[in-house]
């Protein structure tokens, strides 16, 4: 059944991360003004101060540190028809996942030393604002129903994802590597001038923009689904990268999807 | 006034219209603060910690990623400390695009926080949408300025967020000169919007508040220091290297909470718009100044409300001196550098002004050029101290002169005044128990 939307309610909410992908929202400068006609925005902590008790669509930027996150994410959804993981934290945790390597006491007593450890662990008034988990995708906590990925997200699926719900349909994303973009917009691999890349086992749907300003890939859209990881590593072994060096550059972007199978080499 | 309205408490949790999450609780008993508080209720995200184990090169490309508004002041910092730890040269030439690239940054920033989340509690309304309506013109204007700041950055760093043609030493990428002269182009354009964004500044009632305190700014000999610099302090006068940061910041904890504070020479400091044109105004753009004039913007200034108007000077000043740094750059053309190095072990300390302020980085490499400490210390995690005190000494004065709501608007303004970035908070998170 068509289920078109008249101004839906759209809200952003921010958990753990930098709120660039909330800002790259908010970058759509050029048709800003046509967008808020066709939609409401009613909740957006960053940018307004109005609040709204339920919604059609919640994006939410950033992974979730703690349990009283993840309480705020489980009301979010369900005050929300759908739910959108706006940007790589949000999909899968992206480099704050890296902090995973370690134990939250272990990233604490780093950052703010022993004693503030000792004090957080002993003492029931620093809960729940300390108490950090590890860092977990929001998938991990409730039910997501689309995907925005990327850090930043992209502006132009967000627009997709907007005007296919609004229009009634389901917003799709083609599960094509990087490598595809590449080749239309014309770049050269870089591979060919002895960088090596992640492109061929990620997402893509960003325009190949990292290759296009001079840089590689570092896979901040996330694993394509059937990945062939073991052949990716074989074929960046045989530039001359060490399994430790490959390891690390995977775990850079993709800590949160790199499984210990996918990292056989890691000691 | 009766008991009944003169004890309250004003929680504002989760303020709105700033960058990360805070809150301010305060309580008044007969008409006396009998307490106040600002929270930071943001989680910990543990960069710091996360990234030993890259490489040199990729350092500054993830601690970007501590915020998504001023990712390239966070590159930048971490670029130059990087470079200090390795010893390595930078050219003229990048010296020169990183300016540029850092003040269109500051342009996006500045423009952000003036005219989407700053004015519309001068106009009374809770968020920029409503002035789409009321104001179409003034809405029209921002979102063409920020856009242009935006699509600036894009053509000197790859995009607007999270730039990768950029790198240690240089540009792996130079930005292309038809593009650079189209941005060029447009700045010009925009120069009666710029003016505007004065005459709208000018009609702000800004509240009347003032506390003396410490200023502290990079200063530069030959430039308004925004990219490079020593550190300079309003109390002493003086110059003290980047790399002594640490007795700059002096990051304290108080008995009742974790947070990392920053002090100097008296229990708190000010970094941001408002310290570096105080602190360097005579080497502000002219038009720059002169917009301070029309603004009544007079240095020494104590008053942090200010601080929003310093912003829009500042706007003045890096859409002039991009103007004179384009040209510069469309002069003599890019050439491709050569921007390798070779890895190996360091330490080293990097500072810009980010938009919001003074920013340090500081950085360890192992002899397999992998990083094994890291510290960030940022301009917010800097001001809140000096934000809570402004707040004690003002909230006496409003609460026996205003009713509640307009004192916790007042509060609101305050806090949003200082443009806190509470995302990049690597290194602070402060909790108050109310007993």
């Amino acid at each position: 059944m068509k289920n078109v939307l008249l101004r839906p309610r759209i809200s952003f909410f921010d958990m753990a991360g930098c709120e660039g992908c909330q800002l790259a929202i908010l970058d759509c400068e050029d048709i800003f003004l046509e967008l808020v006609d066709l939609v409401e925005i009613v909740e957006f902590r960053e940018a307004m101060s109005e609040t709204a008790p339920r919604f059609d669509i919640a994006f939410v930027e950033g992974s979730i540190h703690r349990e009283i996150d993840a309480d705020r994410l489980r009301d979010i959804r369900a005050r929300s028809r759908w739910l959108v993981a706006l940007g790589g934290c949000a999909c899968h945790g992206n480099v704050q996942a890296r902090a995973n390597g370690w134990s939250p006491a272990e990233n604490l007593q780093r950052v703010h030393g022993l004693d503030t450890v000792h004090r957080v662990q002993t003492d029931n008034r620093y809960w729940p604002l300390w108490a950090h988990t590890r860092v977990r995708a929001l998938h991990e906590v409730v039910k997501v129903d689309y995907l925005l990925r990327g850090c930043p997200v992209d502006r132009d699926e967000f627009l997709h994802l907007v005007k296919r719900l609004l229009a009634g349909s389901r917003p799709g994303f083609a599960a094509q590597p990087v490598c595809v973009e590449c080749r239309r917009h014309g770049h050269e691999c870089v591979f060919l001038h002895g960088e090596t890349c992640l492109g061929q086992v990620t997402w893509g749907g960003c325009g190949a923009v990292c290759i296009a300003g001079g840089y590689r890939c570092d896979g901040c859209r996330g694993l394509l689904p059937n990945a062939n990881l073991a052949s990716h590593r074989q074929l960046l072994r045989e530039r001359g990268l060490d399994p430790k060096t490959i390891d690390q550059r995977y775990r850079l972007f993709l800590s949160g999807e790199i499984t210990a199978q996918d990292a056989p080499d890691e000691q | 006034m009766n008991s009944k309205d003169s004890t309250y408490s004003i929680i504002l949790d989760h303020v709105t219209r700033i960058e990360g999450h805070g809150s301010v609780r305060v309580s008044v008993r007969d008409g006396r603060v009998e307490e106040l508080t600002l929270a930071i209720v943001e989680a910990q995200r543990f960069f710091e910690s996360f990234t030993r184990g890259m490489l040199a090169h990729e350092i500054p490309w993830i601690v970007g990623r501590i915020c998504g508004i001023c990712c390239v002041a966070h590159q930048m910092a971490a670029s130059k400390a990087v470079e200090a730890a390795l010893g390595l040269e930078v050219s003229r030439q990048s010296r020169l695009l990183r300016r540029l690239l850092n003040e269109s940054q500051i342009l996006q920033s500045h423009l952000l926080h003036v005219y989407f989340l700053a004015v519309p509690d001068y106009v009374g309304v809770p968020s920029v949408l409503p002035l789409a309506r009321t104001h179409p013109d003034v809405v029209r204007r921002a979102l063409r300025l920020k856009h242009l700041a935006n699509e600036f950055t894009a053509v000197i760093g790859g995009r607007a967020l999270h730039p990768m043609a950029n790198t240690l030493r240089g540009w792996r990428r130079l930005p292309d000169l038809d593009a650079l002269a189209d941005i060029r182009r447009r700045l010009r354009a925009a120069l009666p919007d710029f003016e505007a964004t004065v005459d709208i500044a000018r009609s702000l009632k800004i509240p009347d508040f003032e506390r003396q305190t410490e200023y502290v700014s990079l200063r530069h000999p030959d430039e308004y220091a925004l990219y490079d610099g020593q550190v300079y302090s309003s109390d002493t006068g003086e110059l003290t290297p980047v790399s002594d940061y640490r007795h700059i910041t002096n990051e304290f904890t108080v008995p009742w909470s974790t947070a990392k504070w920053a002090r100097w020479h008296r229990e708190s400091y000010m970094v941001g718009a408002l310290a570096r044109v105080n602190n360097n105004f005579d080497q502000l753009h002219p038009a720059a100044r002169e917009a301070a004039e029309t603004l009544g913007l007079e240095v020494p200034c104590h008053n942090p409300y200010m601080n929003n108007l310093a912003q829009v000077v500042e706007i003045v000043h890096c859409a002039h001196n991009s103007l004179a740094m384009l040209d510069q750059v469309l002069d003599q053309g890019l050439e491709q550098e050569d921007i390798s190095y070779t890895p190996g072990p360091g330490q080293g300390v990097g500072a810009v002004e980010a938009p919001r302020g003074l920013l340090f980085h500081a950085y360890r490499l192992d002899d397999s050029g992998r990083c094994t400490e890291a510290d960030a210390v940022i301009p917010t995690s800097q001001n809140v101290n000096n934000i809570e005190r402004d707040m004690k000494a003002f909230a006496p004065r409003m609460v026996a002169s205003m009713p509640r709501d307009q004192v916790r608007l007042h509060l609101e303004m305050l806090l949003r005044a200082y443009d806190p970035c509470i995302s990049c908070s690597v290194h602070m998170l402060e909790v108050e128990f109310v007993q």
